[in-house]
């Protein structure tokens, strides 16, 4: 039993971090914009947060919790979204393919996010850490944390897991219920039919992008503060690569719906952990390294799945990595 | 006048004069150069002469850095010929560094598991086993793709993932309880490529160089780099034609992943002598938007490989000679780069008109 609540606990802090990159992902697409880019976003995101609450910690005696989210948070989400404007730029106003774009961001944004993330670690050192950040990240809500099965497995997370659900949800509201999110659906569904019915295309694309990439860094934020333990290591962009990589396949394994991207994400956490619980469970001993295989295989497998059995209405959206180009239509 | 009219307008060229073509693109890189300068100038205070004096001495300053700047570009021209014919053919193959480590991998464990057999017959089998082993990473993901149209660019990411651990488990196997792997067969040197003309990387610039002219030829003069041209062009005109698409799109990809897998065998039996999750070293990546630049001309591909590796080797000089800057700094300087360089193709394709000189066109 604590075998399994302590991997269930491990599968849904991992699951997180996958599906912050997920909506922010997604949010993208359904502008119609494949973003590549986005492991390099989320490590801009993530290197900009911690150096934030680095620097907060250790420049003042008598840190306060509350600033010490807003500066993590708002210079993770704005140094992302940044990143995601000069994508928007490339790719909206340049019209620029969008694969070639979203990969040169990728080796960008882990350069720039290791490099400042970096910048912080004392000399002879390989890493650093922000321990009052961490503390407040981490925070459990008292009491409800304790309560047996529901209480660890459901309540005993930092703050941003919880922020995550709620990000999801509304993202899910707001794109089925609401006209701007309808506005933004017919964009990536046909942009020249939805100029044509007077919506602003590259205004919708812009901010699409700008705040799906501000969510991703968050997810990057979440990564170091919370699930690092608020360390940053050199390998720490590397490892916040792959997570996001996760994170894009994510956004066709719920087939670009955010609430499912809930439960999805935490799938994927729980194939990725399973390799240090199942073994223990069943009595038997596998190589980590092969069992770690086992997130991507999902991954493969889930897609093929999706494709053979995709029915109408199910597929991406039409224009998904195509430009528009307005006299071109 | 319409008052509504935009303040700037995008138009299509229809053509651009050659020289004009190339003057965007070398003010693009000045541009680049400049802001990159300004970076370095900002982190660490050299003044850009000297930042690209050093780049310069770390790239070509003596042999040694000039053969490995060499061998490196070579690398990164390698898999850029490999992936040439994909993404001519728009199949998103992003998973050259998977393929790369498929090639290694298959290289390693030939050296390691039949390290006894006579010279010749295992260079043979371990040039053969890598190009194999490469090719099936390059044909999972087509042969999904031409049957049931599964999205190739994650298939082939989440192939990478799959190398990458593979590797990662002989790594550790192989290592032991050593911090690292070390050579292999670091007694025998079984399967170790021997030097010509007493280089080291001879061989791979030979090699590439030929693989370079071969894939240039196969893209543009034979039945098969006109079908591939085809089915990039538009899929429906291929089928119209009497193509058979998913014949193309297996054939191109086994053809992509084999090539992965000669850069794997150079850069393991070759170069390293050994093989981690980084040999192929995001080259993977970075060789896809050098063969987009150089819109899938490997001749052309041979000078921006050589430039992108140039900033490389430079920026990490920079890197040894001063403390705080960070060897992750030759990615932001390459991305630089590239954003530069990309973004200037939309000057060369596209025309911008400005609201004043309109109204008095008028």
């Amino acid at each position: 039993m604590a075998n399994l609540i302590a991997w269930i606990i491990r599968a849904v802090v991992f699951g997180t971090v996958v599906l912050y990159g997920s909506i922010g992902e997604t949010i993208t697409e359904k502008a119609g914009h494949l973003n590549l880019g986005t492991p390099g976003i989320m490590c801009i995101g993530g290197a900009f947060g911690f150096v934030g609450a680095y620097a907060y910690e250790n420049s003042v005696s008598d840190p306060n919790a509350a600033l010490c989210i807003l500066i993590a948070l708002s210079l993770g989400f704005i140094s992302a979204m940044i990143a995601g404007l000069i994508y928007a730029f490339l790719t909206v106003s340049l019209l620029v393919n969008q694969n070639v774009v979203g990969l040169t961001m990728t080796i960008f944004g882990v350069g720039i996010g290791k490099f400042f993330g970096s910048y912080v670690i004392p000399e002879g050192a390989v890493s650093t850490k922000a321990s009052f950040a961490n503390s407040v990240f981490s925070a459990k809500l008292p009491f409800l944390s304790d309560l047996g099965f529901i209480g660890q497995t459901v309540f005993s997370y930092g703050f941003m897991m919880y922020l995550a659900l709620i990000i999801a949800i509304s993202v899910h509201i707001f794109m089925q219920k609401t006209r701007t999110g309808l506005n933004l659906r017919a964009i990536g569904e046909n942009p020249a039919t939805a100029d044509a019915a007077g919506i602003n295309v590259t205004k919708y694309k812009y901010l699409a992008i700008a705040i799906g990439s501000g969510i991703t860094g968050l997810g990057g934020v979440y990564y170091i503060l919370d699930y690092n333990s608020a360390t940053w290591a050199t390998a720490a962009g590397n490892a916040i690569e792959s997570l996001a990589w996760l994170s894009v396949a994510l956004v066709i394994f719920v087939r670009w719906n955010t609430a499912k991207a809930i439960w999805g994400s935490y799938l994927f956490g729980l194939c990725y952990w399973a390799y240090a619980f199942i073994p223990s469970i069943l009595g038997i001993s596998v190589n980590t390294d092969i069992a770690e295989i086992l997130p991507y295989i999902v991954t493969i497998i889930v897609l093929i799945v999706g494709n053979i059995r995709s029915r109408k209405g199910h597929q991406g959206p039409a224009y998904l990595g195509m430009s528009y180009y307005r006299e071109e239509r | 006048m319409n008052k509504k009219e935009p303040l700037v307008r995008v138009m299509k060229r229809e053509t651009i004069a050659g020289w004009k073509s190339w003057l965007f693109r070398a003010a693009s890189i000045a541009l680049a150069l400049i802001v990159i300068a300004v970076f370095v100038f900002a982190i660490i205070g050299i003044s850009p002469l000297n930042v690209y004096t050093l780049m310069w001495e770390g790239a070509f300053g003596n042999s040694i850095y000039f053969n490995d700047t060499l061998f490196f570009t070579a690398k990164l021209l390698c898999i850029a010929v490999a992936l040439a014919p994909a993404f001519k053919m728009r199949f998103w193959n992003i998973g050259a560094e998977g393929q790369v480590l498929a090639g290694a991998l298959a290289t390693s464990l030939i050296m390691v598991y039949c390290s006894s057999l006579p010279a010749p017959l295992l260079y043979i089998l371990m040039f053969v086993s890598a190009i194999v082993l490469s090719a099936i990473w390059g044909l999972i993901p087509a042969i999904f793709k031409a049957k049931w149209n599964v999205n190739e660019t994650l298939f082939t990411l989440m192939m990478n993932y799959v190398a990458i651990q593979i590797v990662n488990y002989f790594y550790n196997k192989w290592r032991g309880a050593a911090s690292a792997l070390g050579k292999l067969n670091k007694g025998t040197k079984a399967g170790y490529l021997p030097t010509i003309f007493g280089s080291k990387e001879a061989l791979m610039l030979l090699v590439v160089g030929v693989l370079t002219i071969l894939m240039y030829l196969y893209l543009n003069k034979t039945k098969q780099g006109y079908e591939i041209a085809v089915v990039g062009e538009s899929v429906n005109t291929a089928k119209y034609a009497g193509m058979d698409v998913k014949k193309v799109v297996v054939r191109t990809m086994l053809i992509s992943g084999a090539v992965c897998g000669v850069c794997g065998f150079m850069t393991v039996a070759g170069q390293d002598h050994s093989i981690s999750s980084a040999s192929a070293g995001g080259y993977g990546f970075t060789s896809i938007i050098v063969a987009w630049l150089a819109k899938f001309n490997t001749m052309v591909m041979v000078l921006i490989a050589l430039f992108v590796v140039f900033l490389e080797k430079g920026t990490n000089h920079i890197t040894d000679a001063f403390a705080g800057f960070d060897d992750s700094a030759s990615k932001i300087v390459i991305g630089i780069m590239l954003f530069f360089v990309i973004g200037c193709e939309f000057f060369i394709n596209y025309k911008l008109s400005f609201f004043r000189f309109r109204k008095g066109e008028k």
